[in-house]
This record gives structure tokens, C-alpha cells and sequence, in this order.
């Protein structure tokens, strides 16, 4: 029994030093664990010197004074993420403490509503939720195009148009259904869906437009881009859904194939749509609260706004280039001031 | 006298008779299938009524998610307390905590792993990451044991309480957790909470079955013994009961640590931070290597807790007190070192910086991973693509004609009468029950593709599992090199493995298959490993003194002995096919898995979403039922020698 008293002294004492020194420690500094997008932490340190980067050789995301958090939601995609690497990097040397955290579309609307998240960089369409946080409830504001455009349609990796020049012609499709044959689909072509989170109506369009093909959703994003990655390699013919802005498009050509162009009004019934996807504005959705009472911070992100070409550009650094969030963001600001200084107020 | 378990033997006539039913049935069936092929098929409907009755149930989580707000508030609140406890620690503190744990309670050799583990994650750029995903661990264990212990104690000694939560933490395990997730998210909003949230529903139920079992596991006559020395029941309960239910308990504890790590990725869906949000970053941009470097950082988070756990469990046990008068020195030398590390580790933060693990060193294994991965792939992907095609068009295609160009009664019926004659009335109706339950739900379609594809990958599963089984089951060698690749397998996320398949197998139902195979390998081998080495070594010298072959020992002794462990690892095999079945969506698998996934992605397609998990939870139930009874027919009648 001696040791059994032995065993639990010592157990004790541990756990009381344990707590003194836990309550010794955040006495005396306060750490701040972030909750980080993309693997670097990222950390808003108090004290540092530089402010408004663009006269300083170096560039860092670090600013002085503390105004206040920024709460960003990432989308799931490295565009998003490329978007938020640049806007948090600026947001802090203006002295903004920004959190990020990644969801789905979605439960990021919610936290409209919550409070948990202020700014949503690219928002891809969503007229529901619009019409619910937008309209009927006034939580989010629309802040304006974020001036990349996406595009969303029906893509064939390079070399089958040059081995098959027809199929840049929806009309011709029907020709090539052995060519799409696989066996998931059967005695059809094969269309490749995506990942249920995207905007998509592929099989109305098919039966709409009299195809012989059959949709077989490949359930992530990551397996539509492996597939035409093995596609792209290994000469395998392929048709899916795809979109621009993506980063692989600057690792392999993919070409659009034409179907009959988008006019307003044409997809109002989705079970009869038998156009194009249109182009989507992207826009920056934002907390209604945290747009009047954030200063410069919402003036800034009011004003920000890019190119397709930028934003696949820091996309790359992050894929290909295996940058962190905040180098990517470095590299491109120092490259480009002519881009962004007009976002700051 | 040894008795014998054999297989009871039906006497020669009633074998033939039923050997003639059973073809007749088959005959039957054929023609009717041909007779009837291409009607009352049941096709999948996307807009049926059901769908959209069970999406009222979101709408109104969402307008009664104020009456949770103090649950969400309380459970944001536990996880900030872990937060600020290993903020304040610093890396030096955390490591040395846990190393000091594991010196004091297990030895060297646990500390030293603790150590190693830890530092290790540090060392991989991981650290804040892995802490984030440690409070929330800690938050959720906590909560389980708070809720799953005193139920698990209950439930011990009440058989009402025990058969009424048993159906319900059939349920919390086995519907898929996308399915519900939107309901959570609903209730919870998004972040850290509703990651424990999901993570107490997966992890409650080991806690209190495995508690339950201990305190059934106590001898009655001990029980009995000490009331009758005049013990009251809180006595019996606390001096009694708990203390020969420890090592129970002790295994619950280290199970629902276990689940809760398996729940990290999907918690990160929903927005926890961590290690889980790391992984789906990976995979969203296809970087295998970073991907199996994140998993890696999640086996050795298990791996640590596990082996530190378990030593304390072990150590606390009061089985063990019978310590040999040699062991107080050594507790009291362990117990030293152990508070020498500890203090050290507390003290270091004022010495050096204690926030940020130092990035002098780094260990990263993406790029080598990334490199063989893709000189892999390059080298063999034609071939692959090529054997998955095969698979598809040869195995998977004829199936999925079989059960879905069939009228739906004739595969209820076959079913039925399948289970009937495999295990028994019981399980028949069960699957009555089940199939009814998936045509109310208007997904019979969708459930007979994810049933063809459950079925194929069980079946290699056993396959390829059986067959490894045997091999370590008889060769120590091989037992000792597969061990700690099983372990690490097991507690490997799934989503690590999905980009090799994809990149090997192209997005379709084979690689679905594949990821879900992976998966439920392990637990198969161990089973049918351990089966067989519990054959007794006396029948095994007979069999051999009396002349028999390897070949002969293997099929004429020691697997028809160990048929119950085969079948429970045929049982086991088969639900853990079933429970990747939404994961093996993400890879092309479409269906059922498919279903869930698009629920949880899109708000309004909810209703099919939950209707879908439902669905997969009525096939779970189905074929659990008729596996586990499969032995009933044929249940061995104790024969005694001699």
C-alpha cells in the first residue's frame, strides 16, 4: 500500500506544478494559437515596426496596432485560398488580427448569422442564399465582383481536338460515344460529374440536347483532376466538368467544348435548361454588421478586386511551387504593387 | 477430458434433401429473373416525396437551434480550456508532460516513444496544427467518458436499460456521420463544437458497451460474496465492481480516444482547426505526399495516446498490485526521472521561446513521397487502368444486372430466402424488415449498386485478408513484420490512401472499392490470424502424428475449428466495407455514398441525404444480422472425448 501513497503523491504534485505553471505562464505572455488556412501558422505579432509595405525592399504581412479581427472564410479551392493569402497579408499590415477558417459554401453562410465569419471573398452564384441572407434577412451584404469570372462548362483535355477537330462542336458528340464508352456507363458515353458541392446540371443538358452519354459523378474535386491529369498523360479520351479559374489549367491544357451559348433566362427551369452555364461574376459576400462597423478593413475589401490571370498566378506558387499562404502572398506583392495598391484606403 | 468443438454433421438424408432445395430455389429464381427482367425495377427517383419530408427535418433543427445555445457554448468553452492549458505549456511543457506520463506510468520505453512522437510532429512543421487537434480530442474524450462511463455502468447491471441503448448506439455507430452532419452543423453552426459533437456521437458507444461488458464480466459470485459480508450496493458498486471492471474500462477509454481520432478529418468539413482541415487542403490539391504526411502526424498522435493510455490503464489496475518487493525501487526511480523531465519541460519556456516549435530542423516526407508516388504511377497506371476496366466490365457490371435489371420482389425474396437458409428465421425477417424499410425510402436502386459493390469488396476482402491471415497465423516472422504495418493502417485516415487509388484506378466504383478494402483488411487478418493460433496445439500435433499434410492440417483441422472466428471476421469485414461506403463516394463509388455526400454538400437536397444514410444503416443492419447468424445452422455441439 506504501506504493500505492508514493504513486499518487507524486501523481498530485505533477499535476499541481502542471497548473501553476500553466497559470504562471499566461500570467506573464499571451501566446496566440491561430487557427491557420493553408499549414503556415500565421501569427499578428503586436510590436513589429513596418507599415504600408510598398516603399520597404522587404515585404512582410506584419503591421502595427491592433483594429480588430477579420474573420475569412477559405473555400475548399486553391483559388479561394490565393484570394485570402493576398487580402490577409495586406489586412495585417494595416493592422488587422485575421482568422481563418475553411468550410463548404454552405455552413459558411450560416456563420453570417452566428457571427463567425465576416468575409466571404468568392461566392460562385447561390441564388438561394442569397436570396435568404441578401434579401429576406439582411445578414450579408453583396460587396461587389471580386473581377474574376467563372467559367463553368463541358472540357476535353487538348489533344482530342487535335486528333478529333469535330468535337469542338456539341452537335458532334453523338459520333463519338464509343470514343467516351467506359464501364461505368455502360452502352452511353461517359461524362465525368464532379463533386456535389458545384452548381451542376449536366444530366438535364444531356437529355435535353439528345446525347447519348450518361453522367458518372466522380464525387471530389480531386478525382475530376486526377482523371483528366491520366487523361492529359496517358491519352485517354475524357470529357467532364470543369471551371476556370483552377490551377490546373496552368498544368495542362484543357479545352472548352461548345455548347449552344448561355442567353439570359435560358436556365430559369433547370429540368428543361439546354444552354451553356453562364458566366458567373464572382462576388465578395460580407457580414452586414462587420461592413459598418470595420472601417478601413470593409473599405478595403470593398475595393478589392482581380484578374483570372492574377489569381491562377498565386494559385500556381501554392500548387506547383509548394509556397505557403504567406510567401505566395510576398512574392506576388511584391511583384504586382500596381494591382493592389488601389485597394487600400 | 478436452472437449472438442466440432461442426455438428445433419445426418446424411436431410443433407441431400437440402442440397435438392437449394438447387430447385436456384433454378426458380434464374427463370424468373429471366421471365421478368427489365420490370418493376424500382429506378431512382431524385424528386421523391420522402426527400422532401425529411428535409423539414433540418428546417426545423434550424429554427429551434437556440434551446442548444448553452450546449454550444459550453462545449466551445471546454475546448478553449485544453487551448489555453497547452498554450501555456508551450511545446517544452507538452512534450515533456507527456513524456514524464509515460516514463512515470509505463517505463522508458513508453516515455521514449511519447517523446519521439511528439517531437516528431514538431519536427514535420505540424505542431500548432496537431494541438489544435489534440484540445479538441481531449474535449471530446472528455464528454464521452463524462456521458459513456455512468451509462456503461448502468447498463452493466440493468439488461432493460442494456436492450433498450442498444439498437440507439447501433445507430450512433453506424449511420453514416455525413448523413446527420448537416442536422449538427444546424444545431451547432460551424467550427470547433460541432466537431466534438459528431465526435461524441461516434465515440459514446465503445465507451459504454465496452464499460458495460467489464461490469457483466464480473463474477456474480464475487458480487454476491461481498453483500453478503454486509456490503451496501454503492460499496459493491465502487470496492467491488469498478476495480474488476478496470481493465474493461480501461480498453473503453482507449477505444473512444481511438474513434475520436478517426472523426478528425470530417470534423475538419465542418470547419474544426487542425490536423483534419491539413489533410482535405492535401487532397483538394492533390499533393500526395503532404497528405500522407498529415496522416502520418495523425497515426503517431494515435499511436502516442494510445501506448500512454494504455500504460496508465495498466498501471492504475488493481489486479496488479501484487508488485514484487523488487518493483518499488524501480517506482520509485521511474517516478523520479519522470518529474525531473517534467519540471524541465516547464521550466524551458523561460530559457527559450516556448510558442513556436524551433524550424532549425525539419523532417518533411512529402517530396520523397511525392517522387515514388509518381514514378509509380507514371510506370504502372496504363496496367492498373487497364485491370480496373477489367474488373468493372467482367465482375461489377453482370452483378449490378443481376440485382438491379431484377423486379424488386424476386431480390427480396432471394434475400429473404437467403438469409433464411444461411442463419435462420430471425435474421430473415430482419431482412424483410430492412429491404421494406429501403423501398419506403424510394432508394432501392441506389441501395442495390451500393449492395453489389458492398458485396465485391467484402468478398475480396475476406479473400485477400483470409489468406494473409493464415499466413501470419502460421509463420512468427511474417507476424512480427505485418504487425506494425496492421497497426498503422488501422489508424491511418482513409482519405490518405484515396489519391494513390485515384491516380492508379481512375474516379469509379473499383476504387471506391479499393480505399474500402484497404480499410477493412486489417481487422480481417487480425481476426482470422487469431483464430487460427487458438486452435489447440494438441489437436494440431495430433493431426500432424497422424500423417496429415500442411494443406490437409489447414483444411480439414484448423479452419473448420476456428469457423466462429472466421465468421466474425467475415462479419467485421463486411461493416467496416459498409462503413466506407461515403468515402468510397468521394472516389466515384456514386449511389448510396454519393446520395450522403450530396445532402451534406447541398442544403436542399438534405432530405436525400439523410434518407440515404438511413438506407445504408438498413443494409449494415441486414447483412450484419445474416453473417453473424450464418454460424447459428451449423453451430458447433460440444463433443466430448473420451
Amino acid at each position: 500500500m506504501r506504493e500505492n501513497r508514493l504513486a499518487r503523491w507524486a501523481g498530485g504534485i505533477a499535476m499541481v506544478a502542471v497548473l501553476v505553471a500553466g497559470c504562471a505562464r499566461s500570467a506573464g505572455s499571451t501566446p496566440t494559437p491561430s487557427a491557420g488556412g493553408g499549414g503556415a501558422s500565421q501569427s499578428a505579432a503586436a510590436a513589429s515596426a513596418s507599415a504600408g509595405a510598398s516603399q520597404v525592399a522587404e515585404v512582410t504581412c506584419k503591421g502595427a496596432g491592433d483594429k480588430g479581427t477579420v474573420k475569412m472564410m477559405v473555400n475548399q479551392w486553391v483559388g479561394a485560398e490565393a484570394n485570402v493569402a493576398v487580402a490577409q497579408c495586406l489586412l495585417q499590415q494595416m493592422g488587422w488580427k485575421v482568422e481563418t477558417s475553411t468550410l463548404a459554401e454552405e455552413p459558411a453562410w450560416q456563420g453570417f448569422d452566428t457571427g463567425e465569419v465576416d468575409v466571404i471573398l468568392e461566392n460562385w452564384g447561390h441564388p438561394e442564399l442569397e436570396k435568404h441572407y441578401i434579401q429576406d434577412t439582411k445578414l450579408a451584404t453583396d460587396a461587389g465582383p471580386m473581377g474574376v469570372t467563372g467559367i463553368i462548362g463541358w472540357y476535353v483535355p487538348a489533344w482530342m481536338l487535335d486528333q478529333y477537330p469535330d468535337l469542338a462542336d456539341w452537335h458532334n458528340l453523338n459520333n463519338h460515344v464509343d470514343l467516351f464508352k467506359t464501364p461505368e456507363s455502360g452502352d452511353k458515353g461517359q461524362f465525368l460529374g464532379s463533386d456535389p458541392t458545384f452548381v451542376q446540371y449536366d444530366e438535364a443538358l444531356i437529355t435535353n440536347l439528345g446525347l447519348n452519354f450518361k453522367v458518372v459523378f466522380s464525387g471530389s474535386e480531386a478525382a475530376s483532376i486526377t482523371a483528366f491529369q491520366n487523361a492529359d498523360k496517358n491519352k485517354t479520351p475524357l470529357i467532364g466538368y470543369f471551371y476556370d479559374p483552377q490551377w490546373l489549367h496552368n498544368e495542362i491544357k484543357l479545352t472548352q467544348i461548345k455548347l449552344p451559348p448561355y442567353t439570359p433566362g435560358c436556365d430559369a427551369d433547370l429540368k428543361k435548361v439546354a444552354c451553356d452555364y453562364p458566366p458567373y461574376t464572382l462576388n465578395k459576400i460580407v457580414r452586414t454588421e462587420w461592413l459598418n462597423s470595420s472601417g478601413d478593413a470593409a473599405t478595403f475589401i470593398k475595393n478589392f478586386k482581380w484578374r483570372n490571370e492574377d489569381q491562377n498566378e498565386v494559385a500556381d506558387l501554392l500548387t506547383n511551387k509548394k509556397l505557403s499562404g504567406e510567401d505566395a502572398a510576398k512574392q506576388w506583392i511584391t511583384e504586382h504593387p500596381e494591382i493592389w495598391q488601389p485597394w487600400m484606403p | 477430458m478436452t472437449a472438442i468443438r466440432l461442426p455438428a454433421r445433419a445426418g446424411l438424408e436431410e443433407r441431400v434433401g437440402r442440397r435438392w432445395l437449394v438447387l430447385l430455389a436456384v433454378a426458380a429464381a434464374a427463370i424468373l429473373w429471366v421471365v421478368f427482367r427489365g420490370q418493376m425495377t424500382l429506378p431512382h427517383n431524385d424528386d421523391a416525396p420522402i426527400f422532401r419530408s425529411l428535409l423539414g427535418v433540418r428546417e426545423w433543427a434550424e429554427d429551434n437551434r437556440q434551446t442548444l445555445a448553452p450546449l454550444r457554448e459550453g462545449i466551445g468553452g471546454l475546448i478553449d480550456v485544453f487551448d489555453e492549458i497547452i498554450a501555456s505549456l508551450g511545446w517544452p511543457g507538452v512534450i515533456g508532460l507527456f513524456t514524464a506520463i509515460g516514463v512515470g506510468f509505463g517505463g522508458l520505453r513508453v516515455g521514449l516513444l511519447a517523446f519521439l512522437g511528439m517531437t516528431a510532429l514538431g519536427l514535420m512543421g505540424l505542431w500548432d496544427a496537431s494541438m489544435q487537434t489534440l484540445s479538441m480530442i481531449l474535449a471530446a474524450v472528455v464528454l464521452s467518458l463524462l456521458i459513456g462511463l455512468p451509462l456503461g455502468i448502468l447498463a452493466g447491471r440493468s439488461n432493460r436499460l442494456s436492450a433498450f441503448l442498444s439498437p440507439i448506439l447501433d445507430v450512433m455507430q453506424i449511420l453514416p456521420t455525413l448523413g446527420y452532419l448537416p442536422l449538427v452543423t444546424a444545431f451547432f453552426f460551424i467550427g470547433g463544437p460541432p466537431g466534438v459533437v459528431a465526435t461524441l456521437i461516434y465515440a459514446i458507444p465503445p465507451a459504454v458497451r465496452i464499460t458495460s461488458l467489464g461490469m457483466r464480466g464480473v463474477p456474480r459470485t464475487t458480487v454476491e460474496a461481498a453483500a453478503a459480508y454486509g456490503a451496501t450496493s454503492r460499496q459493491i458498486l465502487t470496492k467491488v465492481q469498478l476495480p474488476l471492471a478496470w481493465r474493461a474500462i480501461a480498453l473503453g477509454i482507449n477505444q473512444t480516444i481511438m474513434l475520436s481520432l478517426s472523426m478528425v478529418i470530417i470534423a475538419g468539413l465542418i470547419g474544426a482547426p487542425g490536423l483534419g482541415r491539413l489533410v482535405l487542403n492535401a487532397l483538394s490539391k492533390t499533393q500526395i505526399g503532404t497528405s500522407f504526411q498529415v496522416g502520418l502526424a495523425i497515426v503517431i498522435l494515435a499511436i502516442v495516446l494510445d501506448r500512454v493510455t494504455f500504460a496508465i490503464g495498466e498501471r492504475l489496475d488493481p489486479r496488479s498490485r501484487a508488485d514484487a518487493a523488487s518493483r518499488q525501487d524501480r517506482r520509485a526511480l521511474r517516478w523520479g526521472v519522470a518529474a525531473a523531465i517534467l519540471v524541465a519541460g516547464l521550466a524551458a519556456p523561460f530559457l527559450i521561446d516556448a510558442v513556436t516549435f524551433p524550424d532549425a530542423i525539419r523532417l518533411s516526407l512529402a517530396e520523397p513521397v511525392d517522387t515514388v508516388a509518381t514514378w509509380v504511377t507514371d510506370t504502372i497506371s496504363p496496367a492498373t487502368h487497364d485491370f480496373e476496366a477489367w474488373v468493372a466490365t467482367y465482375i461489377l457490371n453482370p452483378l449490378d444486372t443481376i440485382l438491379l435489371d431484377a423486379p424488386w420482389w424476386l431480390v427480396a425474396a432471394a434475400t429473404v430466402g437467403l438469409a433464411w437458409f444461411l442463419s435462420g428465421r430471425r435474421p430473415a425477417v430482419i431482412a424483410a424488415v430492412c429491404l421494406g424499410g429501403i423501398i419506403v425510402l424510394s432508394l432501392w436502386d441506389h441501395s442495390m449498386r451500393t449492395l453489389a459493390n458492398v458485396l465485391v469488396g467484402t468478398s475480396i476482402t475476406l479473400a485477400i485478408g483470409g489468406a494473409l491471415g493464415v499466413a501470419t497465423a502460421r509463420n512468427a516472422r511474417l507476424r512480427a513484420v505485418v504487425r506494425p504495418i496492421l497497426d498503422a493502417a488501422q489508424t491511418l485516415p482513409p482519405f490518405v490512401y484515396l489519391l494513390p487509388a485515384l491516380l492508379l484506378f481512375g474516379p469509379n466504383r473499383f476504387t471506391g472499392i479499393v480505399a474500402a478494402v484497404i480499410f477493412s483488411i486489417p481487422p480481417v487478418i487480425r481476426l482470422v490470424e487469431v483464430g487460427i493460433r487458438a486452435v489447440p496445439a494438441t489437436v494440431v500435433e495430433a493431426a500432424t502424428a497422424s500423417g496429415a499434410t500442411a494443406r490437409q492440417l489447414l483444411w480439414k483441422v484448423q479452419l473448420p475449428m476456428s469457423l466462429q472466428a472466421l465468421l466474425l471476421a467475415a462479419n467485421q469485414g463486411l461493416v467496416m466495407v459498409l462503413s466506407m461506403v461515403v468515402v468510397a463516394a468521394l472516389v466515384g463509388a456514386g449511389a448510396l455514398g454519393y446520395d450522403v455526400i450530396t445532402g451534406f454538400a447541398r442544403g436542399e437536397q438534405f432530405g436525400k441525404g439523410l434518407a440515404a444514410g438511413v438506407a445504408i444503416v438498413l443494409l449494415g443492419i441486414m447483412l450484419d444480422r445474416i453473417t453473424q447468424g450464418a454460424g447459428g445452422r451449423r453451430r458447433a455441439a460440444t463433443v466430448r472425448a473420451g
